[in-house]
């Protein structure tokens, strides 16, 4: 391990982090939604919330590449308002992490708050709370341990994405390069002993993440 | 009841569920038991009241306070209104006591506090702690702690906060049996303490006397006899009622002659006496009610009685109900009386004894026959 490589890990590690401050305020919203409310079009916000997760990673990656381009509608206007570029800068990955890892957390929040009683949210309610106050002292902290569980998976899942990474954000090493992108790139150009070290590196911190994931779903019960 | 602090009229349907009916339902300022069997709309009607389930249409009003309003015949209407539950300022204890499984019992108590300054809010929960009885559980988390102590931890919660109106359903039903005995009492001396309007939901008549000033009798989703908890349960104003209320005999008659206020009543082979007062002057048919409890037994007819209805009787048959003995019998038509263990023992009671049996006049009541 060169100190490129252990800088690579760290980039890897805190896009991994970005792309959770981005999924947590809006993944929690949708699955709190999904969970409790029934309305017109739920199914429609199901499928496309679920996409990502079955569609080729390229195909997000693509949509997201268009959607965040110069030219294209919201990245065009950050350039304007903003002079923010997204495409190919630091970025474009923590934004395709999210994208990408987004369902999972959904699934797993979803599921957690649909197993809190709703008897403790109502009964609250008589205690003069708000459903602000219902949400973050009640159902949160009773959905806790899937909600853990749930961003756990998606860090994990955030560390291993490749397709849509490549698209948005490239392979500019020391830049938006992450780890399954540089392992792709260490073996086209016949680095088997580099591809295999970092292979190595994800694949404990995989590990790691999943065991403590499965841990905290498992004690639920 | 006109000092009446909440008026209901409404009607809820959930989807594939019997429609439930609250007509024109007073509720007064001390306890109010709402009774009724499983599935006769106690509950729902108790959530309505709480806010927790919105009605289809009707009225809620609490102290001339207009908590929903939906008219019958339009979709929507500027005038129409529902109160959300937290601004109703409602105590509610549900019957499994929802405990926040997460918080402490001071936790739990002080939930509905945390716009007091935390001082206040400290000294409030400890006051409600010393009052209960709770002292030394509050770093307790709901599942170490007893039922009968989550019964009181629930009802804390409930009353910290200083309701206007207090709900409870089945306060006791969550608990074993001499637990529930301990603590009806107990219930009752502290809901009397606080003076706060009280809604009770029991199926229990024994509950429903015992904390109960009024009740609402419940039947098949609608409120059918309303008034003082005692009158209610000795003069039920129909066979319904009657039978909600668990009279254990209830026989067909006929009134032969009326006479002074007191009727004279045909049933089975027998004839009794009972007071006409509030019978139509019409009335023929009636049904005739006579609790257990005023059935009085003796061995042999002997001795002068003011009990004007007196009955040779042969036992049927003995049965133990608690700390009682129900002893069926047959007078003419069947009758039911409880006697304590040791009266069965000292009369020698056994299938077959001839004994007679004596009610008096007002203890029977009659309820005319509704065609």
């Amino acid at each position: 391990m060169s100190g490129a490589d252990w800088q690579l890990v760290g980039f890897s590690l805190r896009m991994a982090f970005a792309s959770l401050l981005l999924i947590l305020p809006v993944g929690l919203a949708l699955a709190w939604w999904l969970a409790r409310k029934t309305w017109r079009g739920k199914a429609l916000v199901e499928t496309l919330v679920t996409l990502p997760l079955v569609l080729p990673p390229v195909v997000t990656g693509l949509v997201l590449l268009q959607l965040f381009g110069r030219r294209g509608p919201v990245g065009g206007w950050l350039h304007q308002a903003f002079g923010i570029d997204v495409v190919f800068t630091w970025r474009a990955v923590a934004l395709a992490l999210a994208a990408m890892s987004l369902p999972l957390f959904v699934r797993a929040a979803r599921t957690a708050f649909e197993e809190v009683d709703v008897k403790f949210e109502q009964l609250a309610r008589t205690l003069g709370a708000g459903e602000w106050r219902v949400f973050f002292t009640i159902t949160l902290p009773l959905a806790k341990r899937g909600v853990l569980a749930g961003t756990l998976l998606a860090f994990a899942r955030a560390l291993g994405e490749f397709g849509a990474t490549i698209m948005v954000a490239g392979n500019i090493p020391g830049r938006t390069t992450t780890l399954p992108v540089a392992i792709y790139a260490a073996v086209q150009n016949g680095e088997d002993a580099h591809a295999w070290t970092l292979a190595g590196v994800s694949a404990v911190i995989a590990f790691a993440a999943v065991f403590v994931s499965e841990n905290l779903q498992q004690r639920r019960k | 009841m006109n000092n009446a602090v909440l008026t209901a009229n409404f009607r809820k349907q959930f989807p594939g569920g019997p429609e439930i009916v609250a007509d024109n339902l007073h509720i007064g300022a001390g306890i109010t038991v709402l009774f009724g069997a499983s599935g006769s709309g106690k509950t729902t009607v108790l959530r309505c009241l709480a806010g927790l389930e919105m009605p289809d249409d009707g009225e809620i009003k609490f102290a001339g306070e207009v908590w929903y309003r939906k008219s019958r015949k339009r979709k929507a209407n500027s005038q129409d209104l529902f109160l959300p539950s937290r601004k109703r300022q409602v105590g509610f204890v549900p019957q499994d006591y929802a405990l926040f499984p997460h918080l402490t019992v001071a936790g739990n108590i002080g939930y509905g506090l945390n716009e007091l300054p935390d001082a206040e809010r400290a000294a409030r929960v400890a006051e409600t702690l010393r009052w209960l009885g709770l002292d030394g559980l509050e770093h307790r988390l709901p599942r170490e702690l007893s039922g009968g102590q989550q019964q009181r931890v629930a009802l804390a919660r409930a009353v910290v906060r200083r309701p206007k109106l207090l709900l409870l359903d089945e306060p006791l039903a969550a608990l074993d049996t001499p637990t529930r005995l301990r603590l009806r009492g107990e219930l009752r001396q502290l809901l009397r303490q606080l003076g706060i309007p009280t809604i009770l939901v029991t199926h229990d008549r024994f509950e429903a006397l015992a904390l109960g000033d009024d009740v609402v009798v419940l039947h098949d989703g609608r409120n059918v006899q309303q008034g003082d908890a005692s009158k209610v349960f000795s003069r039920p104003e129909n066979l319904a009622v009657a039978e909600i209320t668990a009279i254990e005999t209830i026989q067909a008659g006929t009134i032969l002659e009326t006479r002074d206020g007191l009727a004279t009543v045909a049933v089975g082979d027998a004839q009794l006496i009972a007071l006409a007062e509030d019978l139509p002057a019409d009335a023929r048919e009636v049904y005739v009610c006579i609790r257990a409890e005023d059935v009085i037994l003796m061995r042999a007819d002997t001795v002068q009685s003011s009990p004007r209805n007196r009955w040779a009787a042969t036992v049927l048959s003995l049965v133990r109900e608690g700390s009682l003995v129900r002893v069926n019998l047959d007078c003419g038509f069947p009758l039911a009386a409880f006697l304590t263990q040791s009266a069965c023992a000292d009369l020698g009671l056994h299938a077959g004894t001839p004994v007679v049996a004596l009610v008096k006049a007002p203890q029977v009541h009659l309820i005319p026959f509704v065609r």
